[in-house]
């Protein structure tokens, strides 16, 4: 019997499904049930609930729509002055904690993100409104730093109060000559930082994309990158990877980033997307206006890498570039290889819980299947139903109030910078079952039985290891000391624990090496004392001597 | 350069309005920790998910413990009618699913805001039945835009003692001790000072075997430490108070004492020699009992190892900043080991702190010092570029400065949350002063090696 039968038998989904569920008050049990799902990769019919409201007093993993904004996509870029308006706290906490790596080309080149900028409202900016003083930091920090541009970032009290950041960042605009805009983040926006996603892509889409159509992209083949972030140096790795297949990174979004660069990112000839979930909105917009195709990629797992970097090559059809990327797979998945010969016999058949992120826990499946481990139980933090069910239920996707919230931009087509060339090379390459705007989601690559959780919690995760007792357990900071009690390790996919970096082949490796050290140190043995199993030592009051 | 765009202080514009690089956070993380030292206790964020996150998220990253806490889950709709809803339903679930003995709701910058009314709410919830029967609720206000982290601390320490201690006709032989915002360990070791001068005393708030709770292959939601509820109860009928740290205690000991007619005695956190010499002498009074011999031998040794350290500590310029509990008296101490702190700031405002560093640095003429909304890492770095200092004492985001200036750096304060230990060993009383000033020590004589021509590389120092 293999391990993934064994697994089977011990555990009844459906049965463990209803047990979790037990612990709930009824409303709660029949709002968790929907999000809590045993997959069935065949049946199409499966539906998760997914982006809808956390149950308040339901320990929760998710945050809010500004960090989904801050943090998440303006965050990693470094030619920007960040102004946090708002109480001291929301600029605090973004301040340099997501481990998103940047290298300014030079000495003298802006880099912000070592800065944390905040209005640090009081309670007279609450009463009075705080857009003076909104104003008076934007003139200060452009008379300190004079910036590429400043950003200005909405927390909960902005909105409440009514104070107009986008009026003040096109007052500010126009008396000082750079470009500032604003985002209207406030942290209850939306149901998670999904919502800030969103808001974040619309501006930067409406205010920066496209601003400048004189600088001049002298390169055979361009791309940009979206939905990567450099978390412990992934995309440097991947930088590389382009570098050597002669293509030319116009923008990423965000990783390693300027705003400069996404001034002229409508120059490609390619929108590569990694996390679908919190950037597709932007690959979308610029298809319609500027007729640039866009399809996903996935570089997270050396096998996936490497089909995401040939697909990449056969998209420009280059000889060239096709014969230097499968040299480039050839000799780095001979590294891999090696490696995965001699990781593998020690993690063969042992299992990995994750629930991160938006797409981490689909793409570190791969990782985990690589060197033959399975996982058991996924889900997401603040994905959409596409992410798990896959684009196709897209139409399908009830609108609720909260989603109906977020403004959808309507993008009109640009004729004059419009790329009809791309657009028939992209009909003629779907001729051959080549995909564009593609996301199948999780679930179809999960197997039958393994539970898909979304927005997990607390009690359900705890639940999980209890009954489950997953190898390890994949998940962010605040469920790392949680699960590491129980003596189960768990491993940060938003932080990487401060490791990385895990994308491409380089990456591949360095995650297998990673799983191997967490399966097999001895740490995780010392738990029990080793009197913990001996009869009871019956003290006695004298002392004997031989 | 990692900060490659701040100048000298002199180079640059007095600022008004921008706070680059905070010397402080928001209230609502001081009143998840001070819960946190409640035995039993689920703090509960009133606002949006991102303030629980965020708050959870710094806690883990500093004590590499279990943080748990609950949200209210704002959306649109309860910021635009109120966050009562939320609340009422959180508290539910709460009770039912994850069963605390008490929930510590503290609110945000978005429920003050609108204006949701805590007492009235919580007074709701235990009307309609919300509350389970022996299971408590406590609340403090602590909107984001007042104050500091250190402000959300003292909130929430008023809250319990607002809730809990009863005055009967009983009076106990026992002392209070309300503690600032200080590690598990140091939280301990006051404990072990109380136990050493055989002083029986309720510590408010308590997250030693909280936050550094062992390893046994189990996880409890409610570890064994914290501030037990009849521990509270008691502190009613105590003969004193002793407060240590005015910013985070002195409102909750002025409640108690007005509540139960329990006075107090404000000290300062014990770090440094002089500050642990009055905290001893407070809880001596207090508790009218003598200081012990042990307590003098520990005194003595502290002072032995000052003296055999003390030549390389002269004259060296130090840069501090935190909150003021914390540095205020390692200010004090530094000066004593004759040291010049030369740039000293602290985001939390409150007219006390300058108060006190006029009183410590008054006569140096080249100390500069600040607290409030600009009194940031900006503004002291600015100085440093002016008036280069030996070493920089405070939380982890100093590690930026230190790289591009080449200063030695020694993480205190909060958060630390890119070194792991930290939170096992005291820095209060006279051995965890110890156990501080040899780590200034190390770094001073880390860079003397380091820098030491090859001739003058010591062996003895």
């Amino acid at each position: 019997m293999s391990d993934k039968e064994k697994l089977s038998t011990i555990i009844d989904p459906d049965e463990l499904k209803k047990e979790i569920m037990a612990k709930y008050p009824g409303k709660v049990q029949k709002k968790r049930s929907k999000g809590f799902v045993v997959n069935d990769p065949k049946d199409e019919s499966l539906e998760i609930q997914a982006n809808v409201r956390t149950i308040p007093g339901i320990i929760t993993q998710r945050g809010c729509t500004y960090a989904g904004c801050k943090g998440v996509i303006l965050g990693p870029t470094r030619d920007v002055v960040n102004i946090v308006h708002g109480p001291i706290g929301c600029s605090f906490y973004a301040w340099l904690t997501r481990r998103n790596q940047t290298r300014p080309l030079t000495e003298e080149d802006e880099n912000f993100m070592t800065y944390a900028f905040s209005t640090d409202m009081q309670d007279s900016n609450i009463v009075f409104g705080g857009e003076a003083k909104l104003k008076k930091a934007i003139k200060e920090a452009y008379e300190m730093f004079k910036p590429h541009s400043i950003a200005i970032f909405s927390t909960c009290p902005v909105g409440l109060i009514g104070d107009d950041v986008h009026a003040v960042a096109r007052e500010m605009k126009a008396e000082l000559g750079i470009n500032i805009f604003g985002f209207s983040c406030e942290g209850y926006r939306g149901v998670s930082q999904s919502a800030g996603h969103h808001i974040a892509n619309n501006k930067i889409f409406s205010n920066v994309v496209g601003i400048n159509d004189e600088k001049v992209v002298d390169s055979k083949f361009r791309m940009n990158m979206m939905g990567e972030y450099n978390i412990g140096g992934d995309a440097f790795l991947l930088e590389d990877y382009f570098k050597e297949m002669g293509i030319e990174l116009v923008a990423s979004f965000s990783g390693n980033s300027t705003i400069e660069s996404y001034e002229y990112a409508h120059k490609v000839d390619l929108n590569v997307v990694m996390c679908h979930r919190s950037i597709n909105y932007i690959a979308e917009m610029m298809e319609k206006k500027y007729g640039i195709p866009w399809f996903k990629v996935n570089f997270i797992g050396a096998h996936a890498s490497a089909k995401s970097l040939i697909k990449i090559a056969e998209y420009y059809g280059d000889d060239e570039m096709i014969k230097k990327t499968k040299e480039l797979v050839d000799r780095e998945m001979k590294r891999v290889e090696e490696v995965i010969a001699e990781v593998r016999p020690k993690l063969e058949g042992k299992t990995a819980m994750m629930f991160v992120g938006g797409s981490r826990a689909h793409h570190y499946q791969e990782l985990f299947a690589e060197v033959g481990m399975e996982t058991v139980a996924a889900g997401y933090e603040f994905a959409h139903r596409d992410d798990y069910e896959g684009r196709r239920v897209i139409p399908n996707i009830k609108i609720d109030a909260d989603t109906r919230n977020i403004e959808d931009l309507t993008v009109e087509k640009l004729d004059e910078q419009f790329r009809p060339d791309l657009q028939e090379r992209k009909a003629k390459l779907e001729k051959s079952e080549f995909a564009f705007e593609n996301y199948d989601g999780m679930m179809p690559e999960m197997r039958k039985g393994a539970l898909v959780i979304d927005d997990i919690s607390h009690h359900e995760s705890e639940e999980l290891i209890a009954k489950v007792k997953p190898d390890i357990f994949c998940a962010g900071i605040k469920e790392k000391y949680v699960i590491q009690k129980h003596g189960i390790p768990l491993k940060q996919l938003h932080s990487y624990d401060y490791g990385g970096p895990y994308a491409g082949f380089q990456g591949a490796i360095n995650f297998y090496r990673e799983i191997e050290r967490m399966l097999t140190t001895n740490v995780w043995k010392m738990v029990d004392a080793p009197w913990k199993e001996e009869p009871e030592i019956v003290g006695s009051v004298v002392t004997e001597y031989c | 350069m990692l900060l490659r765009h701040t100048q000298k202080a002199s180079e640059t514009i007095e600022r008004k309005a921008l706070t680059v690089n905070p010397a402080k956070t928001c209230q609502p993380v001081g009143a998840m920790y001070a819960a946190l030292g409640v035995h039993g206790c689920l703090p509960h964020s009133h606002g949006s998910q991102g303030c629980c996150s965020y708050h959870r998220s710094a806690l883990t990253r500093h004590y590499k413990e279990p943080v748990m806490a609950s949200t209210s889950s704002f959306t649109e709709g309860s910021s635009v009618f109120g966050g009562q809803a939320n609340l009422l339903q959180a508290l539910t679930n709460i009770y039912a699913i994850y069963e605390p003995e008490i929930v510590a709701v503290h609110s945000t910058c978005l429920s003050e805001t609108i204006g949701d009314d805590l007492g009235q709410i919580c007074s709701k919830a235990v009307a309609d039945g919300k509350v389970p029967e022996g299971k408590h609720i406590v609340y403090a206000p602590t909107p984001s835009y007042v104050g500091s982290h250190v402000t959300g601390y003292a909130n929430m320490l008023k809250a319990f003692v607002e809730k809990f201690p009863i005055k009967t006709d009983e009076k106990k032989r026992q002392i209070n001790l309300l503690s600032g915002w200080v590690e598990p360990s140091d939280m301990r070791e006051l404990k072990r000072i109380m136990a050493m001068m055989d002083v029986k005393s309720v510590l408010l708030p308590d997250t030693s075997d909280v936050l550094d709770a062992p390893m046994t292959g189990e996880f409890q939601m409610y570890p064994n430490g914290g501030t037990t509820i009849p521990e509270m109860v008691s502190m009613g009928d105590s003969m004193a108070t002793v407060a240590a740290g005015w910013f985070a205690t002195r409102d909750a000991a002025i409640a108690l004492e007005n509540q139960c007619k329990v006075k107090f005695t404000q000290t300062d956190i014990p770090v440094g020699l002089k500050a642990t010499d009055r905290f001893i002498q407070a809880v001596a009074k207090e508790a009218r009992v003598s200081v012990p011999e042990s307590i003098n031998v520990e005194r003595g040794r502290l002072v032995d190892a000052l003296t055999d350290m003390q030549q390389y500590f002269y004259g060296k310029k130090v840069a501090i900043y935190g909150d003021p509990d914390n540095i205020i008296p390692l200010t004090e101490f530094l000066i004593d080991l004759g040291m010049i702190p030369t740039a000293v700031v602290s985001g939390t405002p409150g007219k006390e702190f300058m108060k006190r560093m006029d009183a410590l640095l008054g006569d140096i003429p080249e100390a500069r010092y600040l607290n409030g909304a600009q009194a940031d890492m900006f503004l002291m770095h600015g100085w440093i570029k002016e008036n280069p200092v030996d070493l920089i004492i405070g939380n982890t985001y100093g590690k930026y400065i230190a790289r591009d200036e080449n200063i030695p750096f020694l993480r205190y304060g909060f958060p630390i949350l890119d070194r792991i230990g930290h939170s096992y060993f005291p820095t209060v009383g006279y051995m965890g002063t110890l156990n501080l000033v040899t780590k200034i020590l190390d770094k001073l004589m880390d860079k003397i090696d380091e820098t030491a021509l090859e001739e003058k590389f010591e062996l003895v120092m």
